[in-house]
């Protein structure tokens, strides 16, 4: 164990009073410069508006699903309403939110400026991607406008292809096409790893972000592919009545569960492992710290996501697999739940002699660490076979996979969009109610996901319109906490709006940290680095990094 | 229970008494719960310690008490340690779990069987007696009750929490579940696979009662026809006694016996007769055609409803046999080895 020390330099105030006067978001004007731009930072930035505007309506739908709940009775809606309010919230969230959210937000922006590339391999590619994005969204919107769908985010048969007359293939069509736009982003993110590192970025010296995004993105080209081709099958059978799924005509439901599955399950990394690497660069930074066991976490991305292909029958336990192959799949769920394990302890000794600051996006990343060993552990429960007969389809489920994606990918979004905002927009967002929010949102979450554990323990099944009047205490703690979390989430957008055009010029680093990214202006230059960088030092080298302003320091003075 | 009987039992009695905790109302139950337990145990302890972890060098390295971090490499014994202490943990939860899932999904051979169709939205249950039920169901205490079920529209999934039981109903296939309920009372049954608009009302309500009651129960509501006299009823007006006569002209196979039964096949496998097999042949006769018959059987796909089916089936079971086939196997692929019946299996 090799351990040196080292001090922080006390730079002098090196924020220029404006933003530079050249950078990526005043290159050039208008609205076509940024519907037909090439830049991956526009192209991220396109995306974050977009995300963002799902995100606030599958909120809605989140909220409104909360307030039927309140109380037992089916009060405040019809059930086929209510059965298009969780669909539509489930749609919306997983494939117009979740999936695409850090990729092709952060990772479309950091990528190539963290490996020193001039832009992604394919930018043409990449605009074409965030297109395809929108028309599969509005697709999806088109479902909700005409009348709604109700076959829950899973598409099950043969509920979705025979009995149901919503727009069911309106809806798939949209989430087909919103496949492409994630498999074109994976594709590019792949080609642009391997090819566009600039000199001396070796793997091992790249960021984990990269690492993360790398192993999310095979995924993407892996996985997608069989979703597209499971949705084709139910429109066919739905529009012409091929009875690949149909029992009566010689065909079989379980192939479809099957086949979504393995999709699906794999989707659960795409949608954590990106986040996982925004978790790496905050801790690191606000430790000072490189990451504990480096080869380590990078190796564990792509562990996760090589295994996560060979454990989608988990979901179907109770389904009448055969005892055996239960058995396998339930181990392998037990193995790729370590790599998940290895993570958390790694970055929890990150902060070991480290010189710790807390920073909103730390206190995001905190909140992360908390909440994702809930829902890791929590998918133990439902990993071992016996326990998850009782457990699944319950409220346990939505409580668990809210804390791995909500409390992990969520909490890991906002702790990159805080961490990263300085960069993208030149500017600070204000402190204090920033960190008002990560505490709103930690405690919110809490409050809302919580109960619905034990909710869950005693049977109340999820999808449920009107229960039993003896789950109520715990649903109105639900709501309550639905109600916090919704002021965490809505304080970012405000503060963040007003921070555009009245937040503190940030400078190039404002946060000191090792990447690539905090080397050049903030915002970036459109070409991102004037000359391409060689690199000759480790991700997270705080020493090298030391040595480098020290120099700055004499040669500006 | 194991563990420490007396600890247990003050436990369950503290838990049951609580609305947090579903009652234990089948011998299941307490294994499921110890599962339970020590899994909440150790995922309380893992967060504990990180907790204490990440709160504890927040506290002991913030910058104001370490100005300036120790660079460490990483350390392989401490990742060494977190892999394998979490592994061997996830080792001994598998293992656990996979006993309690053969245990809950493994009827013991002398369960009494009752049949359970869901569609949208109720489900309807009959017992051999011909007793018929909607959104109930009454078994006793003390007796393994096997059902064996399958939906006639889409997914469903057949939940009692109290007896932490549940399994997917599906169409097209057979597939069971078993309890011994151990308290009477009434406890809640829950379809948990989304099934569409009325999903949440497609709730219903299992009563336990004494074996007492539970006799008495049967005698007031029996229908006066048992579902193999039903099916019998069926076998005849379906035309099924033209083929099946069991006269040694007959152009189809004798029934008598053939359930539980291995059946040679023209196509040279051979197949175990269990009901799903049976349900199988009557809508697809072309795919298994008993060796030394021509394929002449009609299909009766569409013209039979589930209730029907179990009734043939039923019916055909009753037609003299000592078998009863473990039922554990949900699929109609099954090669489950049994015993064979004297002359049924044709060399
Ligand atoms: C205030 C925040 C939220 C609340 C109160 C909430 C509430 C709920 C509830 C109650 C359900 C279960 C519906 C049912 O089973 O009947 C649900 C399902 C779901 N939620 Fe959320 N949710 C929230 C945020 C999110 C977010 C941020 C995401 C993703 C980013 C998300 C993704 C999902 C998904 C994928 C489902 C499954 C939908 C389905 O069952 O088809 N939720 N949510
Ligand atoms: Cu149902």
């Amino acid at each position: 164990m090799s351990a040196t020390s080292y001090t922080i330099v006390n730079l002098p105030d090196q924020r220029t009073a404006t933003i530079p006067k050249r950078n990526y978001l005043n290159n050039e004007d208008g609205l076509l410069s940024w519907l037909f731009t090439g830049d991956h930072k526009r192209i991220a930035i396109l995306y974050l508006i977009s995300i963002t505007f799902f995100f606030f309506i599958g909120g809605a739908f989140a909220g409104l699903i909360r307030l039927e709940l309140l109380t037992p009775q089916p009060d405040l809606v019809a059930s086929d309403t209510y059965n298009k309010f969780f669909s539509m919230h489930g749609i919306v969230m997983i494939f117009l939110f979740l999936v695409p959210s850090v990729p092709a937000t952060l990772g479309n922006f950091l990528i190539p400026i963290m490996i020193g590339a001039k832009d992604l391999a394919f930018p043409k590619v990449n605009l074409l991607s965030w297109y395809l994005y929108w028309i599969g969204g509005l697709f999806t919107m088109a479902a909700l406008v005409l009348g709604g769908v109700d076959t829950g985010w899973t598409f099950t048969t043969p509920l979705s292809t025979h009995y149901l007359n919503t727009h069911v293939v309106t809806a798939a069509t949209g989430v087909f096409i919103i496949g492409f736009s994630s498999i074109f982003t994976g594709l590019n993110f792949i080609v642009t790893l391997h090819r566009m590192r600039a000199p001396g970025m070796t793997w091992f010296r790249l960021p984990l972000f990269c690492w993360s995004n790398y192993a999310a993105s095979i995924l993407m080209v892996l996985g997608t592919p069989v979703l597209a081709i499971t949705l084709v099958l139910v429109a066919l059978e739905r529009l012409v009545g091929i009875g690949v799924f149909d029992p009566t005509k010689g065909g079989d439901p379980l192939l479809f569960q099957h086949l979504f599955w393995f999709y699906s399950h794999p989707a659960v990394y795409i949608m954590i492992l990106p986040g996982m690497g925004v978790i790496s660069e905050v801790i690191s930074t606000f430790s000072r710290k490189r990451v504990f066991g480096y080869t380590a976490v990078a190796f564990s991305s792509v562990a996760i996501a090589l295994f996560g292909f060979f454990v989608w029958a988990h979901h179907m336990f109770i389904m009448g697999v055969s005892n055996y192959s239960a058995l396998v799949f339930s181990l392998l769920t037990m193995l790729v739940a370590v790599p998940s394990a290895i993570k958390i302890f790694n970055w929890a000794f990150t902060l070991q002699k480290g010189s710790i600051t807390f920073e909103t996006p730390m206190l995001y990343a905190f909140g992360f660490l908390g909440l994702f060993t809930i829902g890791g552990m929590t998918g133990v429960f439902l990993g071992a076979l016996g326990m998850d007969i009782h457990l699944t389809e319950t409220y346990f489920i939505v409580a668990h996979f809210h804390f791995v994606m909500v409390g992990g990918m969520l909490m890991a979004f906002l702790a990159g969009i805080h961490f990263w905002w300085p960069k993208m927009t030149g500017r600070m967002y204000p402190e204090s109610l920033s960190k008002l929010a990560a505490v709103t949102t930690f405690i919110g979450f809490n409050l809302t996901f919580l109960p619905q554990f034990i909710l869950g323990y005693l049977g109340m099944p999820r999808r449920y319109h009107a229960y039993p009047p003896e789950f109520q205490v715990l649903n109105v703690l639900s709501t309550a906490g639905a109600t916090v979390l919704g002021v965490g989430y809505m304080l970012p957008l405000l503060y963040l709006g007003w921070s555009l055009k009245y937040g503190a010029i940030a400078g190039n680093n404002p946060w000191q940290a090792t990447g690539l990214e905090w080397q050049i202006q903030s915002p970036p230059l459109t070409e991102n680095f004037i000359e391409t960088p060689v690199v000759d030092h480790e991700a997270y080298d705080y020493e090298w990094l030391e040595h480098k302003t020290a120099q700055e320091v004499t040669t500006v003075g | 229970m194991h563990i420490s009987p007396v600890l247990w039992q003050f436990l369950v009695k503290w838990l049951n008494a609580s609305a947090l905790f579903p009652r234990e109302a089948s011998t299941i139950a307490p294994y499921a719960d110890a599962l339970y337990f020590f899994l909440l145990l150790i995922t309380v302890v893992g967060l504990t310690l990180v907790g204490i972890l990440i709160f504890g060098f927040s506290i002991r390295y913030r910058k104001e008490k370490h100005p300036v971090a120790v660079q460490v490499e990483g350390s392989t014994l401490l990742e060494a340690t977190w892999t394998i202490i979490p592994l061997a943990l996830f080792l001994i939860v598998f293992v656990w779990g996979a006993l309690l899932y053969f245990r809950i999904y493994n009827p013991p051979t002398n369960a009494m069987n009752i049949y359970v169709v869901g569609k949208q939205w109720m489900w309807k249950a009959e017992h051999a007696g011909g007793q018929h039920e909607i959104n109930a169901l009454h078994v006793p205490t003390g007796i393994p009750v096997q059902l064996t079920m399958i939906s006639q529209d889409v997914f469903h999934s057949f939940s009692i929490p109290d007896f932490r039981v549940k399994r997917e109903v599906i169409p097209g296939r057979y597939s069971t579940v078993w309890f011994q309920a151990t308290t009477p009372g009434t406890y809640h049954i829950f379809c948990t696979q989304y099934c569409g608009t009325n999903h949440s009302a497609m709730i219903g309500e299992v009563t336990v009662l004494t074996p007492d009651d539970y006799a008495k129960w049967t005698q007031e509501s029996t229908s006066g026809m048992s579902l193999a006299q039903n099916g019998e009823r069926l076998f005849a007006s379906m035309g099924c006694n033209a083929c099946h006569s069991g006269s040694a002209a007959a152009r189809g196979p004798n029934l008598a016996g053939v359930y539980g039964s291995k059946l040679q096949l023209t196509n040279g496998s051979q197949v175990l007769v269990n009901d799903a097999y049976l349900r199988d042949a009557i809508l697809n006769p072309s795919q298994h055609i008993t060796a030394g018959y021509a394929p002449i059987m009609p299909t009766y796909q569409g013209q039979i409803s589930e209730d029907g089916l179990i009734d043939l089936v039923e019916y055909i079971k009753a037609m003299q046999t000592n078998y009863r086939v473990q039922q554990t196997l949900t699929t109609s692929t099954s090669n489950q080895a049994a015993p064979t019946t004297p002359g049924v299996v044709k060399p």
